[in-house]
């Protein structure tokens, strides 16, 4: 056999070998199971940012008179953290139910001396209108100003406090 | 709203992947490579493409589906590197193997010594399906690891009675100067490659319940906490057993290997570094005094201390000797499967120094990417003592990962110079059944392990009042 292509396969060799460690390596990054958290830039944070504020300015109670019926146009699409230690945490609403509290299976792990470990907790009710329930919390989960007493729906962009974190319902 | 540099991130609903299909492209990836390097191999020495490729290719490609689908079936969450990496290393050394046969020195060799030549590649295909058969006996049988936690003090006895076989008088094999080999029924064993594994049960199962003694109750002195002088006990007894081990079977590496296995679990199990300290300190206490009188060890430190010295009157130096050239010879990349001269160690070239011809005939290139194969095995290994959710789970992992570890190291370390050697197997990679089958099972343990591991935690009760609680709107 010449001698290029052995020196080919040898070189070929060492390659694929290396190849299927870095492969491997690959496997073990992509393998953190959980929570999958896509990083995005900060650019869309501060676009995110003036729309927040408007919403924030605006009277929630108008903003849910968007109608009724599954799939509203005004439906919210996702939840985000708009203050607190997870600030630009968002969450897709895709009608499951999101637990919030310091537990570590909770959907969104509250890092936050005030929230009890299985805090609140917001879920879609039959008619598509989502709903945000305290259950049994220590200090209290606010829907804007009032505490939380039972199940209450969720207008868009109304602040939901617990502790020293802000969560709110967007388009 | 002081964060405008936080990004944002999005959650995604939580799933546990299995990860199945990830091992089964691996696997597939696994299986190519060693049919690569055969056809190199066959390329270059015989300039032809081997006539045995489509059997040792099938039968790998079998092996390995085997184990895959078993796992699939049995342990779907487990992790999906190991299977991958122990098919790859396993397929490589059967390569190696096959690479060795193929040389005419060591034919030679053979026919002058024990007058026959018998390739070893075949049978090591045959001891690799014994094994995955093993690992699939061992996977689907062990449905749960916490049941050897039952066998803490059996396995004990076990291991202890797997250690002393070798001295029994008619079962016991010497064989070059280790009593490490019992003959039954026409095979050679190695026990000692079995005992770790169970000698594993035994120090996780008793850790498990002592390890609150053995790390809170403590004086400090010095800035290390030393343990109490009862505490000291069981430390004693397993230096003195692998010290025995060391003196009458002559087995540097196996005393080393239970010795540090201990070590490493006393260590996770009560994280306090005192342990490492007296351990490191009892190693090396033991071993300079057995080498001061045992004349097997002083050969080996000798051939260890300088192989040229003694180079022509001494067979161990000649071996090290040999192993350090072909090192050396391999240079970056190596010269290439197939084309080295690393048949010259002749003894033992295809087991203990297996690990040499890879350094001749892949270079320094490939011998970190074995390393590397190595320590993702080991990384592995550790993933899964984090992971794991029971104590005893815990420990039995990491303590059946140090002792992969310890072996790999013990054994490169050797036929590198670095240490003495010790007349260990590469894990996977050198001829040898019990090797083989007890690193497999090994594999076998650790994929339960991360099973139960991995598995998602079953939900939450239903709270027995959900359904009747009605809520009441203001």
């Amino acid at each position: 056999m010449s001698e290029l292509t052995l020196t080919v396969m040898r070189l070929g060799f060492l390659a694929v070998l290396w190849l299927f460690v870095i492969v491997a390596v690959q496997v073990i990054r992509s393998d953190l199971f959980g929570t999958r958290v896509t990083q995005r830039g900060a650019r869309r944070t501060a676009e995110a940012r003036p729309q927040q504020q408007r919403q924030q300015a605006a009277p929630p109670q108008q903003r849910a008179q968007g109608g009724s019926g599954r799939q509203r146009r005004g439906a919210p699409t996702k939840l985000v953290v708009s203050e607190g230690s997870l600030t630009g945490t968002t969450v897709a609403l895709q009608g499951q139910t999101i637990s919030l509290g310091r537990a570590h299976d909770s959907t969104i792990v509250l890092d936050d001396d005030y929230a009890s470990s299985r805090h609140a907790r917001i879920y879609p009710d039959h008619d598509g209108k989502w709903i945000v329930e305290d259950l049994g919390s220590t200090n209290g989960t606010y829907l804007d100003r009032t505490r939380l007493t039972t199940p209450t729906p969720i207008p868009l962009g109304a602040p939901i406090r617990i502790g020293k974190t802000v969560i709110e319902l967007r388009k | 709203m002081s964060s405008s540099t936080t990004q944002t991130s999005t959650i995604g609903a939580i799933g546990a992947p299995s990860r199945r299909n990830t091992e089964l492209a691996l696997l597939v990836f696994a299986v190519v490579i060693p049919v690569f390097a055969y056809v190199n191999v066959g390329l270059a020495i015989n300039d032809e493409i081997p006539t045995g490729l489509i059997g040792y290719g099938i039968g790998l490609g079998l092996l390995a589906g085997v184990g895959h689908i078993v796992v699939r079936r049995f342990a779907p969450y487990a992790d999906p590197l190991l299977l991958p990496l122990a098919t790859l290393l396993n397929g490589l050394g059967l390569v190696l193997i096959w690479r060795l046969d193929q040389s005419e020195r060591l034919q030679q060799l053979s026919m002058k010594a024990y007058g026959t030549f018998s390739p070893s590649a075949p049978s090591q295909l045959m001891y690799s399906a014994i094994a995955i058969a093993f690992f699939v006996a061992v996977v689907i049988f062990l449905k749960d690891h916490r049941i050897l936690q039952r066998y803490t003090y059996i396995s004990m006895v076990g291991a202890i009675i797997l250690l002393l076989l070798p001295l029994v008088p008619g079962l016991g094999a010497d064989v070059f100067g280790a009593k490490i080999w019992i003959n039954v029924g026409g095979f050679s064993i190695q026990p000692g490659e079995f005992a770790k594994i169970v000698i594993a049960i035994f120090f996780a199962g008793y850790l498990m319940v002592k390890r609150d003694a053995l790390a809170l109750a403590s004086r400090r002195f010095m800035g290390l906490y030393l343990p109490r002088g009862r505490d000291l006990g069981p430390i004693l007894m397993i230096w003195a057993v692998s010290l025995l081990v060391l003196i009458f079977e002559n087995d540097l590496g196996t005393s080393l290997l239970f010795f540090g296995m201990f070590v490493i679990m006393l260590y996770v199990a009560t994280e306090r570094t005192s342990w490492i300290v007296i351990g490191l300190g009892m190693a090396a206490a033991g071993a300079v005094g057995v080498a001061s009188f045992a004349s097997h060890v002083q050969a080996r430190v000798n051939a260890w201390l300088d192989p040229f010295s003694c180079y022509a009157d001494s067979g161990a130096c000649e071996q090290i000797g040999q192993s350090v050239m072909s090192f050396g010879s391999g240079g970056v990349l190596g010269t290439g499967l197939g084309q080295g001269d690393s048949d010259l160690i002749g003894f033992a070239a295809n087991s203990d120094f297996i690990f040499s011809t890879v350094g001749e005939e892949l270079g320094l290139a490939g011998v970190m990417a074995f390393f590397l194969l190595y320590a993702l095995i080991i990384e592995r290994g550790a993933r899964t003592a984090l992971a794991a959710r029971d104590p005893f789970g815990k420990l039995f992992a990491i303590g059946l990962t140090g002792a992969f570890a310890l072996q790999v190291f013990v054994v490169a370390g050797g036929v590198m110079g670095l240490i003495p050697l010790t007349g260990m197997t590469m894990p996977f990679l050198a001829y040898g059944g019990s090797s083989v089958l007890a690193n497999w099972a090994l594999v076998a343990i650790l994929i339960r392990i991360s099973d139960t591991a991995r598995r998602p935690a079953p939900a939450p009760a239903p709270s027995p009042d959900a359904e009747m609680t009605q809520v009441v709107r203001p």
